[in-house]
């Protein structure tokens, strides 16, 4: 099992009121309410918390990245997970990950994940996501091509990894007429690439024929069910067998001496007025060409105000009941747990410990917790369990560095 | 106008399946859609119908017209509907480009100067307003953009209906998609084409609605420069769409203009 601890770096010094009056916290809410003095303050907290991390025993940090909004100060993932590569020892730097279609250049990502592997001696973990459709918007890319440039620049990043420069690229989106960076990763054949995601088939059927593990993001225990479900049947299609070690999980989970503390300050869970990203118009966070045709019927009635949010809006007590947050002391929260890994049976799992306005203290506290009581007792579990992680199970890179694959009939037949 | 007899058919140009429909005699005239798409039936087309040969195709990527995957630019548009064109054996067209519509005719109008009877551009995109910036699809919401071609939001009614149906903003999504595979950066605008209009010998004619709130206003002033023989029309209490909010206005001004030689 590979534990993590997850936070998005919340810009909680923000007015929230101006956002409800604005009407939207997302992309166009207007940067005048960023204060960079807290800002300046929150981010040295961050850190301090990472390095607590660290120092009671977390296996990985996840890290990840948003533009234009309060509810992720990250706008750039690479930036911490370089800070990360010089002041910390042993944790993973889990990267989930870098948006490959806003890369104008992927050499130069790949570049940076290569120096970001050699500075942390081969602990990185090259994660990578399609961003959201205000990405895509904050950073003038085109949500029409979005999948086509996330595969082509995937292909592009693995190939700068492992292939023999001088080569060249031609490809739809990216032309690279001499490819050959100096800077290529430690860890052979190319660090770990985990894809994380919510919703879109799409992805979880590219990750698998890829065979690279897929984190699903706070969904529900049925949806889980569901994403694995599909998942383990491309598995097969591609001749090898899905379990833990394909599956990550990450899970909204506030951890403190008190119950009624811990419940607190889960509320802060639902910050971002109730929303995951906070409010946004619907073209803005799924622009025309971005989500599925399959889904643009739906989109649309949604967008247009004719039918409810096709992702669910559901109350924080819901959230409670479906263990989509979980809050507690160590023993409440690890029997919650316990029970999600018996039904989705993850390799992979981070818990995103504090949001919002949650205090450094308590922050701290819930870390704390988090490393000494709460992961060792999931890890028995996991034991218990099998549940083994990527590392633990030394599981192939990618599907083409398999030596176990089967004939299609076989691998269905195990 | 009742008595117009539209004929719909599927041509193929340049690679691309093109709906086009087509009614009345006369002298060719090649109308090009806004970048919502069209109706398949509009006043202002049979108003031009009656008086000469309308072609009215849907670009490719909207509407009636499947997507061509592999079209990258406005320019392409242009192109196939040279072809297409061509292939109709139509010459000396004379071409009314509506808004988005008018990017595409000025574009054909700087491939194929001499063969040009007229050309009329209304609240036309394709050239940076010097002032202003046309208005994003991306970040406005589909009834929020349609609704802001219009100064008289009853002339919107009119035409859509208050509340239109699903069908009608799924419509939307799907052209503005091709918008955004075609024209996303510079958005809405070339910036080679101001340039390339001076060999246009033909008789031009710049329409802008005074309250356009997709275009600005200024554009007219750019468009009516680079184009060595136009002339420039300000229709009065009209928003972008001139064609939907005021269509005999728009279907006046185009057969004078076409009349006058």
């Amino acid at each position: 099992m590979h534990l993590m601890y997850f936070t998005e770096q919340p810009m909680s010094a923000y007015s929230e009121q101006a956002g409800r009056d604005f009407g939207a916290t997302a992309l166009m809410f207007p940067n005048t309410e960023f204060d960079p003095v807290a800002g300046s303050r929150l981010y040295n907290n961050y850190i301090e918390q990472y390095m607590l991390a660290e120092e009671v025993g977390v296996d990985g940090i996840m890290l990840n990245e948003h533009h234009n909004a309060p509810f992720c100060m990250q706008a750039k993932a690479n930036i911490f997970a370089a800070i990360l590569a010089g002041m910390t020892k042993k944790v993973k730097i889990v990267m989930l990950g870098n948006p490959l279609p806003l890369a104008e250049n992927p050499i130069r990502l790949a570049e940076e994940l290569a120096m970001i592997d050699m500075i942390s001696k081969g602990r990185l973990v090259s994660g990578f996501v399609r961003g959201g459709g205000q990405e895509q918007l904050a950073a003038g890319v085109n949500p029409a091509f979005n999948r086509e440039r996330f595969e082509e620049a995937h292909e592009l990043v693995v190939k700068a990894w492992t292939q023999p420069g001088p080569f060249r690229f031609e490809g739809t989106h990216y032309q690279h007429r001499v490819v050959n960076p100096w800077a290529v990763p430690l860890q052979k054949p190319y660090p770990r690439v985990w894809i994380p995601g919510v919703i879109s088939k799409e992805t979880i059927v590219w990750a698998a024929q890829q065979r690279y593990p897929y984190i699903a993001l706070n969904t529900s225990i049925e949806q889980t069910k569901k994403i694995w479900e599909l998942y383990d049947q491309v598995a097969l299609q591609n001749g090898y067998v899905g379990g833990p070690e394909n599956r990550g999980y990450l899970i909204q989970v506030h951890i403190s001496d008190s119950e009624e503390k811990a419940i607190e300050n889960a509320r802060q869970f639902r910050w971002m007025q109730g929303e995951f990203t906070g409010l946004a118009h619907p073209v803005w966070s799924t622009p025309s060409g971005y989500g599925s045709p399959t889904a643009r019927r739906a989109f649309v009635e949604f967008a247009s105000g004719r039918a409810k949010n096709p992702r669910g809006e559901t109350s924080f007590e819901q959230q409670m009941a479906d263990l989509r947050i979980i809050a507690g002391t160590p023993k409440t929260v690890v029997a919650k747990l316990k029970r999600i890994l018996e039904e989705t049976r993850p390799g992979i799992l981070a818990l995103w410990g504090n949001d919002g306005r949650v205090s450094q203290e308590d922050s701290l506290t819930c870390i704390r917790l988090m490393g000494q009581e709460v992961f060792p007792a999931i890890r028995e579990i996991a034991k218990e369990l099998d549940l083994k992680s990527p590392f633990e199970s030394n599981a192939p890179v990618h599907l083409r560095y398999s030596k176990d694959l089967k004939p299609v009939a076989k691998a269905a037949a195990e | 106008m009742a008595g117009v007899n539209w004929t719909d058919s599927t041509m193929e140009a340049a690679g691309a399946k093109l709906h086009v429909s087509r009614a009345g005699k006369g002298r060719p005239v090649l109308v090009l859609h806004h970048e919502t798409g069209t109706l398949d039936r509009l006043p202002f087309y049979d108003a031009l119908a009656a008086h000469y040969d309308v072609l009215v195709p849907h670009h490719p990527g909207y509407c009636r017209s499947p997507r061509p995957d592999w079209m990258r630019s406005v320019r392409d548009i242009a192109v196939v509907y040279r072809g297409l064109l061509s292939d109709l054996n139509v010459q000396k067209v004379a071409m009314v480009g509506l808004g988005f519509g008018g990017w595409i005719a000025a574009e054909m109008a700087s491939m194929a100067p001499g063969d040009l009877s007229h050309l009329v551009l209304v609240g036309a995109m394709g050239i940076k307003p010097p002032q202003g910036d046309i208005l994003d699809l991306a970040i406005t919401g589909y009834m929020d953009y349609a609704r802001a071609g219009f100064h008289d939001q009853k002339a919107f009614d009119k035409v859509y209906g208050a509340e239109p149906p699903t069908d009608q903003l799924e419509m939307w999504d799907i052209c503005r998609e091709m918008s955004f595979r075609i024209a996303w950066k510079p958005y809405m605008y070339s910036q080679t084409l101001p340039h390339l209009l001076g060999s246009v010998r033909a008789k031009s004619l710049v329409v802008w609605g005074d309250h356009d709130k997709v275009v600005p206003q200024s554009a007219a002033t750019v468009y009516a420069k680079a184009l060595p023989n136009a002339k420039t029309e300000i229709v009065k209490g009209c928003g972008h769409c001139v064609d939907m909010e005021q269509p005999e206005a728009l279907a006046k001004l185009v057969t004078n203009f076409i009349a006058q030689g």
